[in-house]
């Protein structure tokens, strides 16, 4: 039998799962809900955010937690779909992968533009 | 000693006879401490010769009595009867195709548990003059515990992925290549990867975990394949490397 490729995925998704476990929430508390309702509105006014993300550090650990959390999502996807039963998981891996993909890319091109 | 009348459902499959797997229920006077072997044992002695199932120990060693009773994947020697009501559903162990009544074919398993090399594969053969191969305890920590598996195949009963995919390696075979990887006396890695890290072993698992639950030696397979599975994956991606094995 062939080694499996899903080795590779399957890093992602590891490194994405401790990603997605520890530092996601906090990401959503402090740009979802404290940007929301104005908590700490001097350090997240616009001004300051975009002076912040435009420092290159900043900028490489954006898109080190964004493109493992969304590589664990594509890969948790197509466990779910392979979960209730769906046998065509190429052409799941193919979708979930394509759009972790895309959605890398856009994080490329938004961090960029900063 | 006080005795409970309990009804006992019982999945019966004679292929002689039977269209179709039925439950026939019998109705049992058990002792308090009787476990669910005890019963069926009554069945067989006193009310129905023909009922077909497999047992030896009664001690959970040899795991020959794995059974599902009222849903669960058992054994039947470790099943308490006081820990159920007054009418229990025994059925033969899910995802595997019945042979007789309660017992199933196996041979799939088998053909799995031999593909993963189970058993040392040493560096170089020693006489038995050569003396003994030492470990110290913490090397026979490392694999210890996967080394108690009975091959009862309750975990396979309770695998939603065996059940879905056939051609998954399963918990057990993975867990026990996973022992002998471990083993400080072992070499035999490469040679049970091809198997181990394919599609149909541990990348099979999206791990549910219920192999774990249901192991009556608290062999946790779940675990097991999990560690493969990082171990598999550095490999993988060092394979690529100059040097790396492919």
């Amino acid at each position: 039998m062939a080694r499996s490729s899903k080795a590779i995925p399957w890093l992602l998704f590891a490194g994405g799962g401790t990603v997605t476990a520890f530092i996601l929430p906090v990401m959503i508390l402090i740009t979802g809900l404290f940007a929301l309702f104005g908590v700490f509105s001097g350090a997240l006014s616009y001004e300051t955010m975009q002076a912040f993300v435009g420092n290159w550090l900043i900028k490489i650990i954006l898109f080190g937690i964004l493109f493992l959390t969304l590589w664990h999502a594509a890969h948790r996807l197509r466990v779910v779909a392979h979960d209730f039963g769906i046998r065509a998981d190429t052409g799941v891996a193919i979708v979930v992968y394509g759009l972790a993909a895309v959605g890398t890319v856009a994080t490329v091109i938004a961090l960029l533009s900063v | 000693m006080s005795t409970r009348t309990i009804t006992i459902e019982v999945l019966r499959y004679r292929p002689e006879q039977d269209q179709e797997p039925f439950f026939q229920s019998y109705t049992v006077p058990c002792d308090e401490d009787w476990v669910v072997l005890d019963a069926l044992n009554y069945i067989k002695d006193e009310l129905d010769r023909t009922l077909s199932y497999r047992w030896s120990c009664h001690m959970f060693v040899c795991g020959s009595c794995g059974i599902v009773v009222d849903g669960e994947p058992k054994l039947g020697c470790k099943a308490f009867v006081k820990d159920y009501g007054d009418k229990i559903r025994v059925e033969p162990l899910g995802n595997f195709p019945i042979e007789r009544d309660l017992v199933v074919v196996i041979d799939d398993f088998i053909e799995k548990l031999e593909s993963v090399n189970p058993y040392l594969i040493p560096k170089e053969e020693k006489s038995i003059d050569d003396g003994e191969y030492l470990q110290t305890p913490a090397q026979l920590k490392a694999f210890k515990q996967y080394s108690m598996c009975i091959n009862c195949l309750l975990c396979y009963s309770a695998c939603p992925q065996y059940g879905l995919d056939p051609s998954f390696v399963g918990p057990a075979a993975l867990a026990l290549a996973h022992r002998y990887n471990m083993d400080s006396r072992d070499v035999g890695r490469k040679a049970r990867e091809d198997v181990v890290a394919s599609h149909e072993g541990i990348w099979e698992c999206s791990f549910v975990g219920a192999c774990s639950q249901v192991c009556p030696k608290d062999v946790d397979p779940a675990g097991a394949i999990q560690q493969t599975k990082i171990t598999s994956a550095i490999d993988y991606v060092t394979s690529f490397l100059p040097g790396g094995n492919r």
